[in-house]
């Protein structure tokens, strides 16, 4: 008894660590999402312009327009779940999520834990959002400082062992402009687009700025569970009709971001669709 | 321990099974700083709980009104609340409303910073049941001995120094040994606040490295180590303080 569940534990484990997790023999994503007749997207409800809450508390954003797409393609109904980036993973793994579009950088670690769609949807460097006053001008100025992060953010790392920054890591933006503005940090290391989106708000950011270079210039992509062939398929021709026939370009435009670089050569590179 | 960490970096390659906190340098530079912050935390947690509990409880008998009526307030109102909201309420309300210095970085910072709201938050919250726990151990020592001690002509505060506190510790201490390991286990929610403890390190390392499973076993591990060190320590404690006929069982 004892010994089996020695055994089970660690197949358990074994199983868990190399990422084959809750991907048992199911029908197809597809069939499944048909027959439940709604779409499941883990979505970010903090991220601005890229996901976030409205005044009455409803999911909006251009993630959540680009998810609204892919249920219409579907032919089914949305459902967004909000989530961070210290949990998006484990959603998708364990079937909480059929896809997942939540601002999510490529990294070769994430590959090996779900299957990432080519091509990335979007793209977006690290920099910080500091108060005027601090004076930035480069990175190396954050050696010994305390800097606000956001958990599970892969740039953390970064910022610490190469610029010697010491991260103040909060589970989401509230706590961490909250922090910010209390001074308990002298900036906010995050993504360049958000960034953007932030100081784009006059009235509450107007002591605020952007002021290092960016760096880390890293593509988004969208996830969903390994071996979802059909919806892998489906969705990444549909990012690919997005980029060509411009609709990315437009939501960055409806939503208050300018176009990006990213955008503008992603809608060149796929002309069959413009 | 250089064979130790290629020995990880091997598991790593073979088994899938990784381990950065063994194998890379920074990782497991994190990792011992989050184990000591934890410790930190938690011991001064564990010394200032016990203090407000002793002083909390000889309050409580005291003979004013009101001094009752504010340590049943301060007890109601610790209890009655999670410690995770009281921890937002202290860091984020309170902490916002406190004297501001100016630091080396030319920032007008509040006066506490996250470790000492944790602190404070996880102290009181402890204290609040410490309080319970030693009026349930002086409750217990019979009205006898403390008029014994007041015909000798011990003060209130003597007599609870010398007589009643150290009969009732004896009587306390097992409830006491299980709120206290409670409390180590209550440090994790610092990481809300953003103190690096293990926990809040963890969740870090796991989210650069996608190894989710290990760091899962390895904090359970560190915890039970943790609190086992708590058990054993508590257990020498009170088989030293026993006198025959007087609590702890045999």
């Amino acid at each position: 008894m004892c010994k089996r569940l020695w055994k089970t534990s660690l197949l358990a484990f074994l199983t868990a660590a190399t990422g084959l997790v809750a991907i048992a023999s199911h029908a197809d994503a597809v069939d499944d999402i048909k027959k439940r007749g709604k779409l499941i997207v883990g979505s970010k409800a903090d991220y601005k312009p890229y996901g976030f809450r409205d005044s009455s508390g409803k999911i909006v954003g251009i993630e959540p327009d680009l998810a609204a797409h892919l249920a219409k393609k579907l032919g089914v109904k949305l459902e967004l779940v909000p989530v961070v980036s210290s949990n998006r993973m484990q959603f998708l793994q364990q079937g909480k999520i059929d896809v997942l579009l939540a601002t999510m950088s490529i990294t070769s670690d994430r590959r090996k834990v779900v299957w990432i769609l080519d091509p990335a949807y979007y793209s977006s460097g690290t920099n910080i959002l500091a108060p005027k006053k601090a004076n930035f001008t480069k990175w190396e100025d954050l050696r010994g400082k305390p800097v606000c992060g956001i958990q599970g953010a892969f740039y953390n790392k970064k910022t610490a062992e190469v610029y010697g920054a010491e991260i103040v890591a909060f589970k989401s933006t509230p706590e961490v402009y909250t922090a910010l503005k209390q001074g308990r940090c002298v900036g906010f290391v995050y993504d360049d687009s958000s960034i953007m989106g932030t100081l784009a708000d006059k009235a509450d950011w107007a002591d605020y700025e952007m002021p290092l270079p960016t760096i880390d210039e890293t593509p988004w992509g969208m996830a969903v569970r390994f071996n979802e062939y059909r919806l892998y398929g489906m969705v990444s021709e549909e990012i690919q009709k997005w980029h060509g026939n411009g609709t990315i370009l437009e939501e960055e435009k409806k939503w208050g971001v300018k176009n990006t670089p990213f955008a503008e050569e992603m809608h060149n590179k796929y002309p069959e669709w413009h | 321990m250089e064979a130790l960490y290629h020995w990880c970096r091997r598991l790593y390659d073979d088994t899938a099974i990784n381990y950065t906190i063994c194998y890379d340098p920074f990782d497991r530079a994190r990792m011992a700083h989050g184990i000591l912050t934890t410790i930190e935390l938690a011991a001064t947690c564990l010394v200032f709980s016990v203090i407000i509990g002793v002083v909390g409880a000889w309050l409580q008998g005291s003979r004013f009104v009101w001094t009752k009526r504010i340590v049943q307030g301060y007890i109601q109102f610790f209890r009655n609340t999670p410690p995770l909201v009281q921890l937002y309420f202290f860091y984020f309300a309170l902490g916002n409303l406190m004297p501001r210095s100016t630091n080396a970085y030319g920032f007008q910072e509040p006066m506490l910073d996250n470790f000492d709201w944790a602190v404070i938050a996880l102290s009181f919250f402890a204290g609040a049941f410490n309080v319970e726990i030693f009026r349930s151990g002086i409750e217990a020592v019979p009205t006898a001995t403390v008029e014994a001690a007041e015909a000798l002509g011990y003060s209130r505060l003597k007599a609870y120094m010398h007589i009643v506190l150290p009969l009732a510790f004896r009587v306390a201490l097992p409830a006491l040994n299980n709120n206290l390991v409670n409390l180590i286990k209550t440090t994790t929610i610092a990481y809300a606040i953003a103190v690096p403890e293990m926990l809040y390190v963890s969740n870090q390392i796991w989210s650069d490295n996608v190894n989710v499973p290990e760091m899962m076993i390895f904090l359970l591990l560190a915890y039970v180590g943790l609190v086992a060190l708590l058990v054993w320590g508590m257990h020498r404690w009170e088989h030293a303080m026993r006198i025959p006929g007087y609590g702890g069982g045999t």
